[in-house]
């Protein structure tokens, strides 16, 4: 029996099984977890601290959007759209005005447009050092966490200048924004994109190098390009696999076909792949802003288009997406005429990438599926909506 | 004989006190510090620049309710932070703060610290098998192999000091160092006893056992209150022993100029918490496997070598 089992001098898996009469455990993480960002709950099968098998569990923070949508009128849904990934909110508007403008046929003057991308981007900007310092955090280089922090609250501090809220800010209108840029703003935003490369080389020095960041993350939590494509993987997260592929680039909205910038892509399809890719997109993101505000200086215009009072959509539906901080966002709304959507579905990035996470953490050890929820960058507001 | 015992309670009372005012207080420095380094200014409300925190710290422990999981084996359960706390605070009574400041002189002080050590560890294995929770079994389970693996390290790394010095007598090893520190002759035992200390510690980037991401606390996830603050005071007199003994077996212990010894001995501790505290704000965490890894196939063959090696030599010279 013995012989059996022996395989190149080491016991067999099969054989310690039937003789040592092994059982995995289950253990409950989340939804009151430290490193679940937010109210996720994993359920994993461990055989020692190996992954045998993951359950996602979400629905921890479900509110019903998109069921309380159709019982809003449009631009009363406007200010809900915040609240899906709050973090991110201005990315979160910009695909909802997006769909509506293209499902009404709205001009938007080209301030209004340049106004966009750029709070967009800041938006970018903010998001991924919210993920950079939860991230390392998860890690254990906690230090990273509060430099992080501390830059994003010079763009929380323009966010407010700009429309007086800082986390949920409704900034965006069906048509435009909702006010021009306020005095002082272009020189505040100026001195940000001056200073921000430089604070973000604080991070690399702590950790873009570091032997134990490499060990936690390089060839962890892998995801083909083909696995990611095919379970929805969007964002950073299948740029991180080598998918050259951004909405930003390849159906370009809005003024992003005007503006030089490149697309961040590694090949590592591991986690520090991912984190390379949101790196390099901070850094063209803040590029992004710096070209939005030499032409924001420059020029001047208004800033909302030609919009009926009451807004009722022609019958139709439409599909409209942006390239959000985590993936693609995307709004698809069926209107009967009224002044209320008759459906509004949301295409949820961290949702369709919270399907990858089974795939990736596939036997790893406990610790790397912290890593792993990190490097997909997922917010529940977004996932359970 | 009376007189000696009185003697010696009251040097018992003064150092334990001292080590647990110390202990508390660390906790305030390292909080301090990390906040310096991170760019706030830690506790700051109870007292001027928040000085009172530990006391407030320890009093709300105090007064918080003592749970029990319903799951959990009483006995051990209840005994196990006393024993995590007893073991290491027992640790202090060999430790020689200066040639006459010591509870008591063992000839065997070495010895003594490391087996005392390790017992230490068994506490956590029972604190997380007690528990009866899923959490604290990897927690404990982790740490034990943890433990008892970097303790053969932290002693092997030793040896070499012992070597050097004859004696595993604490004052004699000092006294060893009168003209040269153990340091200069052993840089790469130094070195390895660092790490080690860091993974005995159980401090980033090797706080596995507790990693808060990943086990919420370990191995004292489940327990609350005044068993929990021993588990966190023995952590603390941990670090208080392995910085003593660094200072003592490399650092030439309470050897300097001009100033009194013990000043000296406490310059040198303060040095190695500081150290300790800026390594918990820069690294990220090692997994599991690889920290063990780290241990066995790297710093075991060095710390061999490096006693082959000072046996070569002392033979030669």
């Amino acid at each position: 029996m013995l012989e059996r089992g022996v395989v190149e001098g080491r016991v067999s898996e099969d054989l310690m099984r039937e003789t040592l009469k092994t059982k995995e455990i289950w253990i409950n993480m989340g939804p009151q977890h430290p490193s679940t960002h937010g109210v996720l709950r994993l359920v994993l099968a461990l055989e020692g601290e190996r992954i045998v098998d993951t359950e996602v569990v979400i629905g921890y923070l479900h509110r019903g959007m998109e069921k309380l949508a159709e019982s809003l009128t449009y631009p009363q849904f406007l200010p809900y759209t915040d609240r899906l990934d709050y973090i991110s909110s201005n990315a979160m508007n910009f695909g909802y005005v997006l769909a509506m403008e293209k499902l009404m046929g709205i001009e938007v003057p080209e301030r209004a447009q340049y106004i966009r991308v750029m709070m967009a981007e800041l938006t970018r900007i903010s998001s991924h050092l919210v993920w950079l310092a939860t991230h390392a955090l998860d890690i254990g280089a906690m230090t990273v966490f509060l430099y992080c922090f501390r830059d994003r609250e010079a763009i929380l501090d323009l966010f407010e200048m700009v429309c007086g809220a800082r986390l949920t800010t409704t900034y965006f209108r069906i048509g435009g924004v909702a006010n021009d840029l306020p005095e002082g703003f272009i020189e505040q935003a100026r001195e940000f994109c001056k200073v921000f490369p430089k604070k973000a080389k604080d991070y690399d020095d702590l950790i873009l190098k570091n032997r134990m960041w490499l060990s936690r993350t390089v060839n962890v939590a892998k995801i083909s390009a083909e696995d990611g494509l095919n379970l929805g993987l969007s964002g950073p997260s299948i740029r991180g696999s080598g998918v050259y592929w951004d909405i930003r680039k390849d159906e370009p909205y809005s003024n992003y076909d005007k503006l030089d910038w490149e697309i961040a892509v590694e090949s590592g399809c591991d986690v520090y792949a991912r984190y390379l890719v949101r790196l390099k997109e901070m850094r063209e993101s803040c590029k992004i802003v710096s070209q939005c505000l030499d032409i924001l200086e420059k020029t001047n215009g208004p800033v909302m288009g030609k919009v009926p009072k009451v807004i009722r959509p022609p019958e139709g539906e439409v599909y409209a997406s942006v390239e959000a901080p985590k993936g693609e966002l995307g709004f698809y709304i069926v209107s009967d005429g009224s002044p209320k959507p008759y459906r509004l579905k949301i295409r949820a990035p961290s949702f369709a990438n919270l399907i990858s996470l089974p795939v990736m953490i596939k036997g790893h050890l406990v610790a790397d599926v912290i890593a792993a929820i990190g490097s997909i960058d997922v917010v529940l507001g977004e996932v359970d909506r | 004989m009376g007189q000696e015992l009185v003697i010696a309670i009251i040097k018992m009372i003064v150092v334990f006190a001292l080590a647990l005012l110390v202990v508390a207080y660390l906790t305030y420095l390292e909080r301090k510090i990390i906040g310096h380094m991170q760019l706030r200014l830690g506790p700051m409300r109870v007292g001027p620049h928040g000085l009172l925190q530990p006391i407030a710290d320890g009093l709300k422990l105090f007064v918080k309710e003592d749970i029990v999981p319903r799951e959990a084996d009483k006995w051990t359960y209840y005994f196990a932070p006393v024993f995590d706390l007893v073991c290491a605070l027992v640790l202090l009574a060999v430790i020689p703060f200066s040639y006459h400041f010591m509870v008591t002189r063992l000839n065997i002080g070495v010895l003594y610290i490391l087996s005392i050590a390790s017992v230490g560890s068994i506490a956590i294995l029972l604190a997380g098998w007690a528990s009866g929770s899923k959490y604290p079994i990897l927690g404990g389970l982790r740490s034990a192999a943890q433990m008892f693996s970097y303790e053969i390290f932290l002693g092997f790394s030793i040896i070499g000091v012992l070597m050097i010095s004859g004696s595993l007598d604490l004052v004699k090893i000092v006294e060893a160092q009168s003209r040269v520190w153990n340091i200069v002759y052993q840089p790469v035992a130094f070195v390895i006893y660092i790490i080690a200390a860091l993974g005995e510690l159980k401090r980033i980037p090797f706080d596995l056992p507790e990693a808060e991401n990943e086990l919420v606390a370990g191995h004292h996830t489940e327990y609350s209150g005044f068993k929990f603050a021993y588990f966190f005071l023995a952590e603390y007199a941990h670090m208080i022993i392995i910085s003593c003994m660094a200072v003592i077996l490399f650092l030439g212990g309470w050897k300097g100029p001009v100033l009194p010894g013990i000043v000296w001995f406490l310059i040198k501790i303060c040095a190695f918490f500081y150290f300790f505290i800026w390594v918990r704000g820069t690294f990220p965490r090692y997994r599991y496997d690889q920290f063990m890894a780290i241990g066995w196939k790297i710093m075991l063959p060095v710390v061999l070598a490096n006693i082959v090696a000072t046996g070569v030599v002392m033979r030669l010279v």
